[in-house]
């Protein structure tokens, strides 16, 4: 186990130094792909390990005297490296955001003190849920971008072809969200924290261009300021827990009605908001959208974003009933129903996806600030989902992109008859995320039944009108895709390993959708019982089995109908114009007898759900909120 | 499990015949107030039928499909409402089902029913939140979200729930498209929008059209009834009435109004969503 587990964490930071090295394209990419299979492997042998263990926690290495220190090491040299980058764009003040924790956190080391000898790695059903994740998604991401970079690069020859860091990159980020979900230690997550940081940074600048870097500091910035918090959290506990690094040790004590343990969580978690954009930080995963397609995948569906999730399940039993539950669900919800308002108004496909990921992070995040098995239940199945779907729809949004240069909803007309295999994809993506039978409409259901149960008003009231406006925007979408189209089919470019990512990732949610009232039994309730000593399903789960069997029959039994219906014969007509038809469908004969092309478009609403307008606003009400909170919290345990 | 099977087949055969019933009423009465004799009340039937003889025309062929899916889906949310089962669920698979009547206006890419499409989807957005919190106020009044255990409850929910009731009969008003809320379908004649999402729907797509919107509208006032029915079996009389009321209610607002725009009917529900349904929610959670 301890070797799996170190290979885990050690191999894509192995891999990442010779992506950097090799600069022969070819070579590289098989490694790569390579390499991607591997670590999927690697995470299965992993997890059979674990589970012919009897899928019990596992705590492992204890003695890390040597670890530590590199891990001293590297902390101090992701300082100097922000250091050094933010004096390079002049933008200085940055680097006091990532000098101030690592002096701090070096001074713990070295006067601090003397840290109890403890497991730094901890095992459970938990870490082995994001693992797979990981693996699966960040692995068919890897395989994706190898082909997707390729493309990118013949058409965007005005940006250096800087494939080797591109993917180095991509590797380093495997590797520390392992570390990440792995550690138990909040030293070591605290490492794992910063390296995901300076990797989304990096990343998102890659291009170059001044919005990338703009934007790049951006999210540096906002992520920094999580990590200071999380530093400070670390340091508090360090001292009150008396040495004991150990985060389940904190939510322990915190389950236990500690006094002193509130502020640790209620710093951790807001890190974790930051990392997880939520409101007032929502605006860096807007800017990471400059980057190439793969990283925004990467950044939004299976990694980044996740680590802040993960962290607040973590802390749910701890959060659950709390004055830090009651900020991060009302930032949740806040941000769940702010978000999907504002997505209404996009047009540009890849800024529709990063808003319905703010959106729906905030739900998990309302989920994890209630914090009963409930809740968690359904922000465990919105988190899988998610993960699932969005990747899905970015990789498909960067393909389609390839095949038609716009990444504009208006654009996609009649897209699942112009590209067909794309299209299609992209409905069952879209789908995933809202629509019956698909597990994230019976995850906001538990949600809002649960929120109901803990008499949470306000979060009851953002989940049924966040519900509406994600319907609408989702809808709005599918609506293009299928309306029928004159215009000629697209030549679909798409590469081989892109199409072998997307199908894997189509078929996975299709099987989800259909197993997974047997993943709740066999894998999330453990997982909760684990967490909360004793869990029982919210909806029963005979109920979601013979529910899940019934919707599908109705969606089969028109199908079937339709076959039928097919071979009575149906006259096709145009469409009715007032009598100005012109022989198609997508032209009419204008006031003066001359033909005009007829063009439909979506509605967007600008004016009255413009980001513009609405953005400013939701961030004042929530940072006034959180700072509110945040001394309420603190100030109730000092006073 | 026989009983559950007797009502759902009760279900399936009625609830078409009453809903036509009760369109040719809402016609004779619309036409009384406007001064018309009006036709028979059985004329939606004679439309029907008649539409179901036409020869199949269409813009594009996957409409019927489409069609079908709205037809299953809104029948089978009905069927699980009269199955007891969980009410909640029944809306979710309610909007599901509304989206596809959405494509089916969509998929043409008519001007007239891409509009309409739209508008629908609108008012969607306008009446979601109201019916979400329609179903959570049964479940914070009577503790359970399964409609065979509210039936049975000890006084009619509307006691604990006016706000709720509130909230819900307006957004009846925009789930029926009825004036001043028929944005989608604008089902008095020679207006602007034709008519809407309908336009490109016919001969037997119409007639499913219809029959789907019957079902539908005896499920929604099924609802109604939902509030007023309790373990006395004389309620149910009490629900028939009120379930009546509304109907006439709803023809009256239908004929005295004029179309709203959509920013309007938006802001107007949500407002009125918050206020009474919010505040109800509010202090039910407070008593409970």
């Amino acid at each position: 186990m301890d070797l799996i587990v170190s290979f885990l964490i050690c191999f894509p930071f192995l891999v990442s130094l010779l992506m950097y090295c090799i600069r022969v394209n070819k070579v590289r990419n098989a490694i790569a792909y390579v390499s991607a299979v591997i670590i999927m492997i690697a995470v299965g042998v992993l997890v059979y390990n674990w589970a012919s263990g009897g899928c019990v926690a596992i705590q492992l290495f204890t003695e890390t005297e040597s670890v530590d220190k590199v891990i001293l090491v590297a902390e101090w040299f992701i300082m100097i490296l922000v250091t050094v980058k933010s004096f390079m764009h002049k933008r200085a003040w940055v680097s006091l955001l990532s000098i101030v924790p690592t002096i701090m956190l070096t001074m713990l080391e070295m006067n601090g003190p003397s840290l109890v000898e403890q497991p730094h790695v901890y095992i459970d059903h938990m870490a082995v849920l994001m693992c797979i994740i990981i693996g699966l998604i960040g692995g068919l991401i890897v395989i994706y971008a190898v082909g997707y970079m390729h493309g990118y690069h013949h058409h965007h020859i005005e940006f250096e072809d800087r494939r080797y860091y591109f993917f180095m990159l991509l590797f380093i980020f495997l590797g520390a969200m392992f570390g990440f979900v792995l550690s138990d230690s909040t030293l070591w997550i605290d490492l794992f924290w910063e390296i995901t940081s300076i990797c989304s940074f990096l990343l998102i600048g890659y291009t170059k261009t001044d919005e990338a870097i703009e934007n790049s500091f951006r999210a540096l910035w906002m992520n920094l300021l999580g990590g200071c918090a999380l530093a400070i959290g670390i340091i508090y506990q360090a001292y009150f827990l008396e040495g004991n690094m150990s985060l389940q040790a904190l939510i322990d004590s915190g389950v236990s009605g500690a006094k002193y343990a509130t502020i640790p969580v209620a710093l951790i978690a807001f890190a974790a908001l930051t990392k997880a954009a939520q409101m007032p930080f929502a605006k860096w995963l807007m800017g990471a959208m400059v980057a190439p397609t793969p990283s925004s995948a990467l950044l939004h569906s299976a990694t980044m974003v996740k680590a802040g999730i993960y962290v607040l399940f973590r802390l749910a039993p701890a959060m659950s009933g709390t004055m830090t539950g009651l900020m991060i669900s009302f930032i949740g919800g806040f941000t769940f129903f702010a978000a999907s308002v504002m997505a209404i108004a996009q047009s540009d496909g890849k800024k529709v996806l990063a808003f319905s990921t703010i959106s729906n992070l905030g739900l998990m995040v309302a989920c994890a600030g209630v914090g009963t098995p409930e809740t968690l239940w359904a922000g465990i199945f919105l988190m899988i989902f998610h993960a699932i779907s969005k990747s899905l729809l970015f990789q498909n949004m960067g393909a389609v992109e390839n095949s038609m240069h716009s990444r504009d909803v208006e654009d996609m007309d009649g897209l699942v008859y112009r590209l067909p295999r794309l299209g299609v994809f992209m409905f069952i993506g879209i789908a995933g995320m809202f629509l019956a039978p698909f597990g994230m409409l019976i995850s906001k259901w538990s949600a809002l039944r649960a929120a109901v149960d803990e008499g949470n008003f306000m979060l009851v009231v953002f989940i049924c009108f966040g519900s509406a406006t994600t319907l609408f925007y989702w809808t709005k979408w599918m609506n293009n895709l299928i309306s029928s189209t004159t215009s000629e089919p697209i030549k679909d470019i798409t590469k081989k390993n892109e199409i072998i990512s997307l199908t894997i990732h189509a078929a996975l949610m299709i099987a989800l959708c259909l197993i997974f009232p047997v993943l709740s039994q066999n894998y999330v309730i453990p997982l909760l019982t684990e967490i909360y000593g004793s869990a029982t399903s919210v909806l029963p789960m005979g109920v979601l089995y013979i529910l899940v069997i019934v919707i599908v029959a109705i969606f089969v039994v028109p199908f079937i109908v339709f076959k039928y219906a097919n071979k009575i014969r149906t006259n096709e007509k145009l469409s009715y114009m007032n009598g100005i038809n012109t022989g198609t469908n997508d032209a009419f004969v204008d006031a003066f007898g001359e033909e005009k092309p007829m063009t439909i478009s979506n509605w967007y609403f600008k004016d009255f759900f413009g980001q513009r307008k609405l953005m400013v606003p939701c961030e004042v009400v929530t940072t006034v909120f959180l700072i509110i909170m945040l001394v309420r919290v603190i100030g109730g345990v000092l006073a | 499990m026989i009983d559950i099977l007797i009502r759902v087949i009760i279900f399936l055969v009625a609830a078409p015949i009453l809903g036509g019933l009760l369109d040719g009423l809402d016609r004779i009465i619309s036409a009384r107030m406007q001064g018309r004799i009006g036709p028979p009340l059985l004329q939606p039937f004679y439309d029907v039928s008649k539409l179901f003889q036409k020869q199949t025309i269409a813009v594009s062929k996957s409409q019927s499909l489409l069609i079908q899916m709205f037809f299953f889906t809104q029948i089978f949310t009905g069927c699980l409402f009269m199955a007891g089962f969980d009410i909640m669920l029944c809306f979710f698979i309610l909007s599901t089902g509304a989206t596809f009547l959405v494509f089916a206006g969509a998929v043409t890419h008519s001007p007239y029913s891409s509009m309409g499409a739209s508008r629908e989807l609108l008012q969607m957005l306008s009446y979601e939140p109201a019916i979400l919190m329609t179903c959570l106020g049964f479940y914070l009044a009577a503790g359970t979200f399964k409609v065979e255990e509210l039936v049975l409850s000890d006084y009619s929910l509307i006691v604990y729930l006016p706000g709720f009731f509130v909230a819900y009969v307006f957004s009846l008003t925009i789930k029926m498209r009825k004036s001043p809320f028929d944005l989608s379908t604008s089902h008095h004649p020679h207006q602007e929008l034709v008519k809407g999402i309908t336009t490109e729907i016919g001969s037997r797509n119409l007639a499913f059209y219809f029959i789907t919107e019957w079902y539908e509208n005896i499920f929604l006032l099924g609802v109604v009834a939902l509030f007023i029915i309790n373990k006395n079996p004389w309620s149910i009389l009490a629900a028939v009435i009120v379930v009546l009321l509304i109907c006439f209610l709803e023809t009256l607002i239908d004929n005295t109004s004029a179309r709203m725009k959509w920013d309007k009917m938006l802001t107007l529900t949500w407002i009125v969503t918050l206020v009474s349904a919010g505040t109800n929610l509010l202090v039910l959670m407070l008593i409970k």
